[in-house]
């Protein structure tokens, strides 16, 4: 059409070191620890020891699949927790049958089974984040308040519904879901993979998982480019409240119980394990793979110092430090990289 | 005031030699040589163009000097005295403030804080405000704002802002101060407002260095200039002697020559677009929102309508509106005739209606994401099976446009934010061209972008017009609306003042519809408000 200038300046000749590091520096990170948890004590690297940090990072790791969707637009959801034990309490009395008999000590009360269980862990989730969502779009109450006044009023429900006690004593078709194995693999690792995979599929090669991405990059271009960008919003809240309420389910079936106070503290976490694995707060960039090596990296950082003898109190201060340490350094990284 | 003092004959004193001396800058990034052996020498009360394309390293140069960058090789002086600056900071402290595109302003503070930020006047713990609105108002008298010091800085224009800086600028007592394209953002008498204000500072011993695009303001303000390509140094020399087309051989390093072939205007297709009354009143919640008053203007088939004015005439509104990203009150829209309601910009492109907004890296690309996104976004009907993108399809789809568009990249798997100016705007022309629209507003289509690209961009919309799409180009540039326009619509202030053939338009003619009702004031026939 027009004559061609020969002359661009491209900036992608030659190994680009600082991208590689910026891009793996989660990955590295976390072989590096395991290197030096192996080094000091040889009995991290057993297999029982590493599934069992597996089944251990497995329910906040299915919180951070649907957390990396809520934060690639932009957006946090601190309710997850919160959701998270009214969903398990809900699952709990169905699998128990019936509010009347959720107190029933042992295997008792005429239950529905776990699968109803499961539906009635899912729809509550699906619902919670369904109405977060639509405040978020409909009400434009950023997200952060929205979740904010999600997280206290799911625990309220969470406590009223369970009126003072745990609901506990399920049957063994509902706790293999938490505690049995295909193999040696524990299930709760199975499902937390599992999800992970369906995600990055969805993220990577499905249109909704663009639709996700430009809307977290530039919101007002997506919208200027056609897309129904409140209805992406709204789904990420949706698909987070789809894995409180699988989550949910999972904890239920590894605890045997579920009561009002679970997951307290999850969203912190998860968030955590998130922005580890390199999804920016800021939205539209980020990979499920990273969330999957962020909550590896988080469980197996408090294994090691377990391992080690080191106190809880000092193991919160390491993973504090951690994360703004993990997270400086991906900026780092990102910032020779721009600069180059 | 217009007529400042004839070059440095009347400099003040001190200065004998130049103010600014940079000799033998080179910087390299890794796997990029950004600049080579580059000098510059900027005089006492001189206004130095720094010219060349983008990515030519006027950017890379400015941040050495800033001291945001550090050089690899070469030696910078201030008066003669060897400097390094290694931080911003200390390059304000010596005198030398820069003034980017992006201004650096806290918008939620007022005027006056904004200027004295961090050197707010008061005792150690406390600040006066008293002295502090004065010392504000001294300052800003001197270059024309005309604002209360404690206005926010949020309620101000895009001209007022710049102000905001230079005030900022001045109030640090600097000698040299870089402007990195001021006057991309501003209309034409806001342009001519800021050339007032830099002769005055020129007329106070003051030096400038002048970023720009727009040759134009080179002959209109600058004494001399740098020209450089590719991170190399071509030229300088005094503008008094020098042509415009020598400025663009040495910015291109090759023979423009007249940019467009004569062209004949096409005869009128049928009516794609027809808008009917099109109507925003103010709206208490958005007082920034300008008003649209019974705009109505037609778009034919196969022919470029050029929408003129000044910024805030009316014209991205008009286009938002048409396109159902705004609201408005009352009016109609025709597109083929029908009568069409728009909700949302998914509507009009179901339509066949596509916007190039006027704002490129703020509205219309995804920075952070790859190239291919950036193309296909809009687009995912076409290269999907179902929910799945279909990457063949979806590489078919980017290499087409990338070879149609001659799109510079090195892969589309690369973050749109690295292309340059030029390429950048071609991946959003190829975003709605791969839609096959019927109707295509562009808004501001070159903005800050190089003159080579310039031209490709202007030729992309002459063809797309003879391939039978309605075009409508929105611009503040005029010579860019003469040179791609069949037909000008003039705006002001939310209302059509008139419309012209482009062989009857000068540049002189349409400033003057522009800025009077109904060109009333020159007698030009400016009626025509939709009579065809």
């Amino acid at each position: 059409m027009t004559e061609t200038r020969a002359v661009e300046t491209t900036r992608e000749t030659g190994f680009d070191f600082f991208g590689f590091i910026a891009r793996f520096a989660p990955t590295l990170f976390l072989i590096a620890l395991m290197i030096l948890f192996a080094a000091v004590q040889p009995r991290f690297l057993s297999e029982i020891n590493l599934f069992n940090v597996m089944r251990q990072v497995s329910i906040t790791g299915l919180l951070a699949v649907g957390m990396t969707f809520v934060i690639l637009t932009a957006g946090i959801d601190l309710s997850v927790g919160s959701l998270l034990a009214f969903a398990g309490l809900v699952a709990a009395a169905v699998a128990k049958g019936g509010m009347e008999n959720r107190f029933t000590i042992g295997e008792g009360g005429v239950g529905y089974g776990w699968f109803a269980a499961a539906l009635a862990a899912i729809a509550v989730g699906l619902a919670g984040g369904y109405i977060q969502g639509l405040a978020i779009t409909r009400l434009k109450v950023p997200p952060f308040v929205v979740t904010l006044g999600g997280m206290s009023a799911f625990r309220g429900a969470a406590l009223l519904f369970a009126a003072g006690g745990p609901i506990s004593g399920f049957q063994p078709s509902f706790t293999w879901w938490g505690q049995g194995k295909l193999g040696p693999v524990p299930i709760p690792v199975i499902i937390f993979l599992a999800a992970a995979a369906l995600a990055h599929i969805t993220l990577r090669y499905t249109r909704y998982g663009r639709q996700v991405y430009a809307v977290g990059g530039n919101p007002e271009a997506a919208r200027l480019s056609g897309l129904n960008v409140n209805r992406v919003i709204a789904s990420v809240y949706v698909i987070m409240g789809f894995f409180a309420g699988l989550g949910a389910f999972v904890l239920a079936a590894r605890l045997n119980s579920a009561e009002a106070v679970a997951g307290t503290g999850y969203e912190l976490t998860v968030i955590a394990s998130v922005v580890i694995g390199g999804t920016s707060l800021f939205g539209g960039s980020g990979t499920i793979f990273g969330t999957v090596i962020g909550t590896i990296l988080i469980g197996v950082l408090l294994n090691g110092l377990v391992l080690m003898n080191v106190s809880s109190y000092i193991q919160q201060i390491v993973i504090g430090i951690i994360i703004v340490l993990a997270v400086a350094f991906d900026t780092f990284a990102k910032s020779r990289r721009r600069k180059a | 005031m217009a007529n400042a003092p004839a070059a440095l004959s009347s400099a003040p004193a001190e200065s004998n030699g130049p103010v600014l001396k940079m000799t033998g800058v080179s910087k390299r990034f890794p796997g990029v040589r950004a600049l080579e052996d580059v000098h510059l020498e900027v005089g006492q009360a001189e206004i130095h163009a720094l010219l060349g394309e983008n990515g030519a390293g006027k950017s890379t140069l400015l941040k050495v000097l800033s001291g945001a960058h550090s050089a690899d090789a070469g030696a910078i002086e201030l008066y003669g005295e060897p400097v390094a600056f290694a931080t911003p900071h200390d390059a304000q402290r010596a005198g030398v403030v820069t003034i980017y595109q992006e201004f650096t302003l806290a918008p939620d503070m007022t005027i006056a804080e904004n200027v004295f930020i961090g050197r707010e006047p008061g005792s150690r713990l406390f600040i006066s405000w008293r002295r502090l609105a004065d010392d504000t108002r001294a300052i800003a008298d001197k270059i024309g704002l005309k604002r209360d010091p404690m206005t926010l800085v949020r309620d101000l224009s895009v001209a007022e802002q710049q102000l905001v800086e230079i005030a900022r600028a001045l109030s640090m007592r600097s000698r040299l101060i870089v402007m990195d394209e001021p006057t991309s953002a501003l209309s034409e008498a806001e342009v001519a407002n800021l050339v007032r204000i830099i002769r005055t500072l020129k007329a106070e011993g003051l030096s400038i260095i002048f970023v720009t695009h727009r040759l134009e303001e080179v002959f209109r303000i600058c004494d001399r200039y740098t020209v450089l390509r590719d991170g190399h140094y071509v030229g300088s020399g005094r503008v008094a002697d020098v042509t415009v087309e020598a400025i663009i051989r040495m910015m291109v390093g090759r023979d423009v020559g007249a940019l467009y072939g004569e062209r004949p205007i096409p005869a009128h297709g049928p009516v794609a677009l027809e808008v009917e009354g099109l109507t925003r009143r103010r709206d208490a919640r958005d007082p920034h929102a300008i008003e649209l008053v019974d705009v109505s203007l037609r778009a034919h088939k196969g022919e470029i309508l050029g929408l003129a004015g000044l910024v805030g005439a009316g014209r991205t509104e008009t286009a938002r509106a048409i396109f159902g990203a705004d609201r408005f009150d009352h009016g109609v829209i025709r597109v083929d005739g029908d009568p069409v309601t728009f909700n949302s910009p998914q509507d009009a492109m179901r339509r066949g209606i596509g916007l190039v907004p006027e704002d490129r890296k703020k509205q219309a690309l995804f920075l952070r994401l790859a190239i291919r996104t950036n193309i296909t976004i809009a687009a995912h009907d076409q290269i999907s099976r179902g929910w799945f993108i279909d990457e063949g399809r979806e590489n078919a789809l980017v290499d087409e446009f990338r070879r149609l568009l001659s799109i510079r990249m090195a892969s589309a798997d690369q973050q749109a934010g690295l292309l340059s100016g030029g390429n950048q705007q071609k991946v959003v022309l190829a975003r709605w061209l791969a839609l096959k629209p019927k109707i295509l507003i562009v808004d501001e289509p070159t903005r800050g972008i190089d003159i080579g690209s310039k031209v490709e961009v202007h030729n992309l919309l002459i063809e797309m017009a003879k391939q039978g799409i309605a075009v409508i180009v929105i611009s503040s540039e005029l010579p860019e609306i003469l040179a791609v326009s069949d037909r000008i619509v003039t705006m002001r202030e939310g209302r059509v003042t008139g419309e012209i053939s482009r062989n009857d338009a000068t540049q002189e003619i349409l400033m003057s519809m522009m800025t009077f009702h109904e060109g009333a004031a020159d007698g030009r026939p400016a009626a025509a408000r939709g009579a065809e």
